[in-house]
């Protein structure tokens, strides 16, 4: 299809949805004025009934906690369909998928490695800091989560390698990444056998705005932590080393 | 005034789709994608606005307070956890189409090699 047809497809198609817009905009209430009972319900008894501040976290983990795995679920998923997609094709090139011998550094400018690797530290504080408190405060699993992860990238920003001992990074953080998504299952299997319904709480609510309340939310929000964080650094740590690949396809 | 973050929504959703339709790298199509799925969460917070009200969040407020919806900020959570998985599965794509074709651009790709 030429430009020219393309375009006129594309502004038939933009005016007619733009009127169906329009209409179906006009039936919803006015900005400000929402009047969802479902909500304020929500809001209004997350406090009472589960000893946690953060009405979100509640209906996150709780209220809404089946949808939560299954998007949990889904991350894992399309984590999983995204290493297996950049590495088919790549067994030809005969290239692991983290190389062992090349330890060389990652990045070669000075300034750039000192300030990454002094924040390092402060952001897996700051990470930890929004996965522990998710049920009192704004944050959570998934923002907590994507904090520490930028941490770790931190490190390979900052010229290294992440080293974790004997064990390889990547295998550490796919393992995370399950350990992640099993857990969150795991804790709502316990809701079904200890309280009779799957995700059901069933640990003691404890008093409202201390970090231990809230029942099994903050469990909950750490399984979800180590999965989002296990899940975007496999996909991050993929798509580097296939930079890598083409770099070295350049040389 | 009061439509105006739906207006925004509707902006958002229609320059994003000019975005893709114009595209001439996958890449840049992808982000006119999440350009698109950006919309949906200003509608859902829009949708979920109400006047006065603060975040559901109760560690400094008093309970009986007004606020907003705490449903869509949940929807919304969703929202972008499906958009980072969308957009990272599409760019691994593109990086497989780029393997194929050797190019980016979506035009070339259909003519070379249909």
């Amino acid at each position: 299809m030429s430009e020219r047809a393309r375009m006129a497809v594309f502004g038939a198609g933009v005016l007619g949805f733009a009127a169906v817009l329009v209409w179906g905009l006009g039936g919803l209430p006015d900005f400000g004025d929402f009047a969802g009972r479902y909500g304020d319900y929500l809001a209004h008894t997350s406090v009472p009934q589960r000893h946690a501040t953060s009405a979100i976290s509640v209906t996150t983990f709780d209220f809404r906690g089946v949808d939560t795995l299954i998007e949990e679920f889904i991350l894992f998923t399309a984590a999983v369909g995204v290493v297996a997609l950049l590495r088919t094709g790549r067994e030809r090139d005969d290239v692991a998928a983290e190389p062992e011998s090349v330890r060389r550094p990652t990045a070669q400018s000075g300034s750039l490695g000192s300030v990454a690797t002094a924040l390092v530290g402060p952001g897996l504080v700051l990470g930890i800091n929004v996965v522990l408190h998710g049920h009192l405060t704004p944050g959570g699993g998934f923002q907590g989560g994507v904090v520490l992860m930028s941490a770790f990238l931190l490190i390979y920003l900052g010229g290294c390698h992440i080293r974790l001992g004997r064990l390889r990074p990547l295998a550490a953080m796919e393992a995370s990444e399950g350990v992640g998504a099993a857990g969150f299952a795991l804790i709502g299997l316990g809701g079904l056998v200890i309280a009779g319904a799957y995700l059901e709480n069933f640990l003691p609510f404890g008093r409202v705005g201390n970090l231990v309340s809230g029942g099994d939310i903050p469990l909950l929000n750490i399984a979800v932590g180590l999965e989002v964080m296990g899940a975007l650094l496999v996909v991050l740590g993929e798509f580097l080393d296939q930079r890598l690949l083409m770099r070295k396809g350049e040389a | 005034m009061s439509f105006l973050p739906y207006g925004v929504a509707a902006w958002l959703f229609v320059i994003g789709l000019y975005g893709i339709v114009t595209s001439r790298n996958l890449v840049h199509l992808i982000i006119c994608l999440a350009v698109v799925q950006s919309s949906t969460y200003v509608l859902l917070l829009a949708v979920g606005y109400r006047s006065g009200g603060t975040a559901a969040i109760f560690a400094d407020i008093s309970t009986s307070k007004v606020t907003v919806d705490p449903i869509v900020a949940t929807l919304t959570l969703t929202d972008v956890v499906v958009e980072a998985t969308v957009v990272a599965l599409l760019l691994a794509l593109a990086v497989q189409a780029h393997r194929r074709f050797g190019t980016l651009d979506p035009n070339e790709m259909g003519a070379l090699r249909g």
